[in-house]
């Protein structure tokens, strides 16, 4: 068993085995200009529309205001903490599945822009360049995935708190399989192609993944349970996802 | 009653997973530096494409790796703060509303 470890510390090492990767995001000038503007030019609309979408939100409602706040500021500590993983590299979550879980997926393309703005200016984690890219990885694809498979859960009549964990787990797990594909269609390996790119990008990515999407699944639920908890009351009236989340089942 | 303590135990036994989710990778790489470096990001890149060249690079950098650490704790710290406000603030309304 040890002598396995040491092979593969070793591997690890000598940049054999391409494990301890991007911590999430794509990082500055790693993609052509050619693919940073493509991403750009895909990201803006949804940027628009999130920001146009937002905007209303905020104009309509005080109440609605202060769940805007909840939901930036759970994205803002998840993204922030780093957490070590099982290939022994560290990434972190998205923390945009409780936003999504009540505002739908468009407006969190906002908030994940702004998360991932204030990362790249000040912490040189991910960049401008990448941004476009990034920002369609985690911001436009995780938020959908989250919002889809919540709303199908719902549908088959799923446990309220199995759907959020689902939920969040499966937007975390859609943004790596998004950004992977953007590093393969970027950097296509040179034998095996895009495909092969995408297999060696994706393959690792997952695994190192799988934890972090599981908390992130996890942490999203308790934040949920925190908000019925105490905010059920002024969530009713709201045109609030989570409402679908059926009211006896709330434990918390 | 019942219900309330129920909640908590289930509460509690979801944060105990997260812990465990952190503290299993830790105990089972112990010789692992736990980077999420870019450096090595970089690495991989260039050997599926060798002849790319990193046409762009940061703005700015953190000088050190204290100054990053702090401006992610900021980050945290900032987030934990909102969150504790509005998790506070329907508290004590509902306990108002309850009185």
């Amino acid at each position: 068993m040890n002598k396995i470890k040491a092979i593969i510390t070793t591997a690890i090492l000598l940049g054999l085995f391409p494990i301890p990767l991007f911590s999430m995001h794509i990082m500055e000038g790693f993609l052509s200009i050619k693919w940073s503007l493509f991403w750009w030019l895909i990201a803006l609309p949804f940027l628009i529309i999130g920001f146009r979408q937002l905007s209303k939100k905020l104009k309509d409602n005080y109440d609605l205001k202060l769940f805007i706040a909840m939901a930036g500021a759970f994205a803002f500590v998840i993204s922030s903490l780093k957490m070590p993983s099982v290939t022994g590299s560290s990434s972190h979550a998205t923390g945009l599945g409780l936003g999504t879980l009540i505002f739908g997926p468009l407006p969190m393309v906002v908030m994940g822009f702004i998360v991932l703005l204030f990362q790249a200016l000040l912490l040189a984690h991910g960049g401008i360049t990448t941004l476009g890219a990034n920002t369609v990885s985690m911001a436009v694809f995780g938020p959908l995935i989250t919002f889809l498979v919540y709303r199908f859960s719902i549908k088959l009549k799923t446990n309220g708190k199995a759907a959020i964990f689902l939920a969040a787990m499966a937007g975390n797990l859609f943004t790596y399989l998004i950004t992977s594909i953007q590093l393969a269609v970027a950097h296509p390996d040179a034998q095996s192609g895009v495909v092969g790119a995408f297999a060696k990008f994706a393959g690792i990515f997952m695994i190192t993944q799988i934890p972090l999407a599981i908390s992130e699944g996890i942490l999203t639920v308790l934040a949920v349970n925190a908000l019925i908890k105490y905010a059920s009351d002024d969530m009713k009236d709201m045109p609030v996802y989570i409402n679908s989340y059926k009211k006896d089942e709330v434990i918390a | 009653m019942k219900k309330k303590y129920k909640s908590i135990a289930i509460n509690i036994s979801l944060m105990l997973i997260v812990c465990a989710l952190v503290v299993i990778p830790l105990a089972m790489n112990k010789k692992s530096e736990f980077q999420g470096s870019d450096s090595k990001a970089e690495n991989l890149i260039k050997k599926v494409n060798p002849k790319y060249k990193q046409w762009f690079s940061s703005i700015w950098e953190p000088p050190s790796g204290e100054i990053e650490s702090f401006l992610f704790s900021l980050q945290t710290a900032l987030g934990a703060g909102v969150m504790g406000y509005v998790i506070g603030f329907y508290r004590g309304k509902k306990k108002e509303k309850n009185v």
